[in-house]
């Protein structure tokens, strides 16, 4: 219990380092526009993979599930529209970036504390957990909204190409039901935690990064345990964000 | 001038430096020499204040570095440079960017003048035609050298070296010894440098303080070394048959 009053305290101690005014504005714009490579651009194909896939299962599925003769068949389409935004495009999507970016941001840090660099930019006088750590933040929550909508799009091309050929689904059905009953906060709602989200993978995968101690051994635990706890919190808030949001 | 005023270092209940006190004269290359694990580098990080001494002081011409704020630390940092163990050159950076890093972030000097101010400091390491490449793509040496090249990019008051000949063979750790050397006297810097290095002890050390199990035994010139009587350094220095032997010739 102790350990994690010290390492919510210690969390909450770089937060306030790295919300402080970067050294310069151009460094800080130069280096968010490369985390946004990094980090966002480099996303793209994984996560656009994931969600065809991820579409086109849950069509299937939900065509599976939903096969009764009282059922309208749009529904097929509708649920899976439903899936897709309320909670795969959003949650499933971070858990998967939570792996993808959250290790690369701890081991990136990590590396970077035992080979001294992080040292040589303190010594400097420069503020480390800003400089490194900042544009990260920035980069992710300014970039998950277009991973988000691009999963969610993607997702539904899925859905709409497993139709082909998908007992009791038919392409028809399956855009009338995509079409059926929209609603637009759906998407804000999605959009919302993605950002939340976001800020809870990139400030936990750096924190677990900035204080690795140690050696190589130590850069991978750091990677792993900024993986597991950054899920953990993203399914906790998950939680917190459905039940006040909905 | 640099003051260490009776500083203590503690990490939880592991006491790492005894009360150590000494003093490192500008324009000399000044040696903390012991065995690994002495304390060597806990010391050199507390003057450069990476760690917070327990007790004691350091002394910057006087300025005492515990007693300022946050904001008096970032300024007298600016006027210390600091070549680490490894380089700690940033790996995303080509060399050039390296050596710009300082100059960027604390000066108002165009890209054009950072880069001519780079370039001026990459030539006096002797690093030439490697601005583009990556740290993973030059030697030991190379790193070591562009490592030097950042530190002395805004003309520092202070300059530390963490072991700057580890994992270097002896001919490149003569040309950083000397390189060191060099720049102490040309810009006139307050250089200390951590090593175990004999070559460099009897090369380049002008002062020299010798820690052992994280107390000051001794303190003294690269002449007076082989006389000093303190049976600890002299297990340092003869360590080797070698040097024994060395030691029982000269006798």
């Amino acid at each position: 219990m102790l350990k994690l009053f010290y390492h919510t305290g210690r969390y909450f101690l770089l937060l306030k380092r790295v919300f402080s005014r970067p050294e310069r504005w151009r460094v800080f714009f130069r280096q968010s526009l490369r985390e946004i490579e990094n980090i966002g651009i480099s996303s793209i194909t994984i996560v656009l993979i994931i969600s065809m896939f991820m579409g086109a299962v849950c069509a299937i599925q939900m065509a599976y599930n939903l096969q009764n003769p009282i059922i309208p068949r749009y529904l097929i389409g509708l649920g899976t529209r439903e899936t897709l935004l309320l909670e795969f495009s959003s949650t499933i999507v971070a858990l998967i970036l939570a792996g993808k970016v959250g290790s690369n941001i701890a081991s990136e840090l990590g590396t970077m504390r035992v080979t001294e660099q992080i040292d040589a930019l303190e010594m400097m006088g420069v503020n480390s957990a800003c400089y490194l750590v900042l544009p990260k933040i920035a980069a992710f929550v300014f970039f998950i909204p277009v991973l988000t909508i691009f999963s969610m799009a993607i997702g539904l091309l899925g859905g709409y190409i497993a139709s082909f050929g998908t007992v009791g689904l038919t392409p028809h059905d399956y855009v009338v039901g995509i079409t059926s009953f929209f609603r637009p906060f759906y998407v804000t709602y999605a959009l919302i935690k993605s950002v939340v989200f976001a800020f809870i993978i990139a400030t936990v995968a750096s924190y677990h990064g900035y204080y690795t101690s140690g050696g190589a051994l130590e850069v991978g635990k750091a990677s792993t345990h900024a993986v597991v706890y950054s899920s953990i919190v993203v399914l906790m808030f998950n939680l917190i964000l459905t039940k006040l949001l909905l | 001038m640099i003051e260490v005023k009776n500083v203590c270092k503690e990490f939880s209940d592991v006491k790492v430096l005894y009360d150590i006190s000494a003093e490192f004269l500008p324009g000399k290359t000044n040696l903390t020499i012991g065995q690994s694990g002495s304390g060597k580098t806990v010391l050199l990080k507390c003057i450069a204040g990476l760690h917070s001494v327990t007790s004691g002081d350091i002394l910057y011409d006087g300025r005492s570095f515990c007693a300022m704020n946050e904001k008096q630390r970032k300024e007298i940092r600016k006027e210390m440079g600091m070549v680490f163990q490894g380089g700690a050159l940033f790996d995303s950076n080509t060399v050039e960017e390296n050596v710009m890093f300082p100059l960027e972030m604390f000066t108002r000097m165009t890209f054009e003048e950072r880069r001519e101010r780079a370039n001026e400091c990459l030539k006096r390491v002797n690093i030439i035609n490697a601005n583009k490449k990556y740290p993973s793509e030059i030697s030991g040496g190379m790193q070591k050298r562009v490592a030097i090249a950042r530190a002395i990019a805004l003309n520092p008051k202070y300059l530390y070296c963490d072991e700057p000949n580890s994992g270097l063979d002896p001919v490149t750790s003569i040309v950083i010894d000397n390189l060191i050397k060099d720049i102490t006297v040309e810009y006139n810097i307050t250089t200390i440098v951590n090593t175990h290095d004999m070559n460099s002890v009897m090369e380049i050390g002008d002062k020299i303080i010798f820690i052992y199990k994280g107390r000051k035994k001794w303190e003294g010139t690269s002449a007076e070394i082989f006389s000093s009587g303190v049976k600890e350094l002299d297990d340092f220095v003869f360590a080797s048959e070698r040097m024994k032997k060395i030691r029982e010739m000269s006798k």
